[in-house]
């Protein structure tokens, strides 16, 4: 027994050591590995972030760095109509356009997800608004939406639903309208998909059961569908969200802002004041006074994929 | 390879076989009205901005603007007038030429720096690499709008300003998080029992990297690449905000900013613009379109 004991000894201290050295030479790997990401990401990523929130509180402009003015940026834009309009505007924007895009990305994912001939044809075109660069499609939007030769409104007036054109853009009312329907447009392939995805993933054997249950439509989507959708749904529109509200290129080609500013975004109201006003510092304040609405929706995102781990009954 | 190619093949035919499974329920009358209808409907709604476009390009300014006595959905006399005058009397091929070698570039980096990571991180699992796997993916959630204008004053500080490198290396800020978030989960998919038994034939980690595990992660870094090319091609905002000389823009921003002039708008050449600055992305995309289905909803439900 001691003999045994005495041979095996030596043993667990090489493995161990051996073990420590595998995990230093993994770490040291693992490091010169990372490097390269790390490297960009440090550099044009972590620290840009860092700079844009020193910037918000300088006065800053274009060639010339700013000193240091306490928050005199903030104090500045909350007293500024403009800025409180864009906070109104980008909410606006943002809480519309994601409900619009989730009912009807839903929609379309849940017929896509029907028995259907040219199935694979059909997800393949639906998907097209999102591949198409977002700036070359508003330029169509744009011509769509052009006051004067509008062909919705041609179309409209054709068949006699409306009796003279609609300002499109030209119209603070109808301008909001425009863009949210645009972005609309963009975003329904991206949710549709993404939806379609976690519908297939639903046993058929579920809904065979539910039927057999009793179950109505109704109750099978309900009951079945939309718990199992859920984190995906979480997800989903988390992507959504922070995409649709750090949205710059649309308004941009749309509207840049206009008329009165009643769709200017906290983007594009960044963008004009910071590099066509010259004023970097307030610029960045702005954009860093979107960054609390973000963190909002990366922590719901956090408690989705929370959920998901606790739904697959799973620690990781 | 045949093993993960057959588990694909399985992964995308399993749902056609278990899909409306309950399908002879419905009437016909019934699925005409709640499913192809709305289809037709949804297909028309997204598909009509991209005929619009096709069809404004190759139309005469005369027919564009008089709706009374042409059917602005159809075009009479085609013409190429647009499609010529945008290819040669303006810079448009320039800005194609730029795009295609600053998405080309910024893929390529990413890709390169995203492999490693992304292999570090699934593989190595050196300590700490979930914290990093989770700082990979909140560093996608960093918009480009709370970013281009600290961005801007570096890129001016370090002599980038109004050159192809400011865009070529900016870009990877998002590019590289999103390529390693998509690749790990491919890397995932790939067996651990491939690498232990190079491990025990004596294979280093960089050959197990580049004779096992790339090879079998074809796939994934051909759509890891897509998204990566079709990202930085449809990139705005930062090309918006870094190029300021015209030889040196890319597709989007040149057809926005020079093409419109404020006296008038040449919609013909516009649209011919935006369609073919469309194309590349299109046709690529066609190309691989089941990798890159396929790749964005597992990236979604990883």
């Amino acid at each position: 027994m001691a003999v045994s004991s005495a041979a095996v000894q030596p043993r667990p201290s090489i493995l161990s050591r051996s073990l420590s050295l595998l995990a230093d030479s993994r770490n040291a790997l693992g490091f010169g590995f990372m490097l390269p990401a790390a490297a960009l990401l440090l550099v044009f990523l972590t620290y840009p972030l860092g700079l844009g929130i020193w910037l918000g509180f300088t006065d800053a402009r274009i060639g010339r760095p700013g000193i240091f003015i306490g928050i005199e940026n903030y104090q500045y834009l909350s007293d500024d109509a403009v800025f409180w309009l864009s906070v109104f505007n980008t909410l606006l924007y943002t809480i519309s356009a994601s409900i619009l895009k989730f009912a009807l990305g839903l929609w379309l994912a849940l017929i896509l997800n029907q028995n259907l001939p040219f199935k694979s044809f059909f997800r393949a075109i639906v998907l097209l608004p999102w591949v198409v660069p977002t700036v070359l499609s508003a330029i169509a939007f744009w011509w769509i939406y052009d006051s004067q030769f509008s062909i919705l409104s041609w179309a409209l007036m054709e068949m006699g639903l409306i009796d003279h054109r609609i300002n499109f853009l030209g119209d603070p009312e109808n301008a909001r309208a425009s863009v949210i329907a645009a972005n609309v447009w963009r975003g329904i392939p991206f949710v549709a998909i993404t939806l379609l995805a976690g519908l297939q993933t639903i046993p058929q054997s579920l809904y065979e059961a539910a039927t057999l249950d009793g179950a109505s439509r109704w109750q099978l989507f309900r009951f079945v569908t939309l718990p199992l959708l859920t984190p995906i749904i979480a997800i989903t529109m988390t992507f959504s969200v922070l995409f649709t509200f750090t949205d710059f290129q649309l308004i941009y080609v749309l509207t840049r802002g206009g008329p009165v500013n009643a769709t200017h975004l906290m983007a594009t109201l960044s963008f004009q004041r910071g590099i066509s006003g010259g004023q970097l510092g307030e610029g960045a304040a702005i954009a860093v006074a979107m960054i609390p609405f973000l963190l909002a929706a990366i922590l719901f995102s956090y408690f989705g994929l929370q959920r998901r781990k606790w739904q697959q009954g799973g620690g990781d | 390879m045949a093993e993960i190619k057959s588990a694909a093949i399985k992964k995308t035919k399993r749902p056609e076989l278990d899909e409306g499974g309950m399908g002879y329920l419905q009437s016909l009358p019934r699925r005409v009205v709640t499913v192809y209808l709305p289809l037709l409907v949804f297909v028309i709604v997204l598909l009509f901005p991209f005929y619009w476009m096709t069809i404004t390009a190759i139309k005469p300014n005369h027919e564009m603007t008089d709706y009374a006595n042409f059917n602005p959905f159809w075009v009479v006399h085609p013409t190429f007038e647009h499609i010529r005058y945008l290819l040669f009397d303006t810079s448009y091929p320039g800005w194609l030429l730029n795009t295609i070698i600053i998405s080309t570039a910024a893929t390529f980096l990413s890709l390169l720096a995203a492999v490693f990571a992304a292999y570090a991180i699934e593989r190595l699992r050196f300590s700490g690499a979930r914290q990093v796997g989770l700082a990979i993916f909140l560093a996608y959630l960093v918009p480009p709008s709370i970013l281009f204008i600290p961005l801007s004053v570096m890129v001016f500080n370090l002599g980038l300003y109004d050159t192809p490198f400011a865009l070529i290396l900016t870009y990877p800020t998002f590019l590289v998080p999103f390529c390693t978030w998509l690749l790990m989960g491919y890397f995932r998919s790939i067996p651990f029992e491939l690498e232990e038994c190079a491990l025990i034939d004596g294979a280093s980690r960089w050959q197990i990297l580049v004779k096992i595990v790339l090879p079998l992660s074809v796939p994934g870094l051909i759509s890891a690449g897509i998204f990566a090319f079709t990202l930085s091609w449809n990139e705005f905002i930062y090309a918006l905000t870094f190029i300021q000389s015209s030889e040196n823009k890319t597709v989007p921003v040149g057809v926005l900013t020079e093409l419109v002039r404020s006296d008038v708008y040449e919609w013909g050449a516009l649209m011919a613009g935006a369609l073919i600055g469309s194309l590349p992305v299109v046709v690529l995309y066609s190309f691989f379109v089941e990798h890159y289905v396929s790749s964005m909803t597992g990236a979604v439900k990883e």
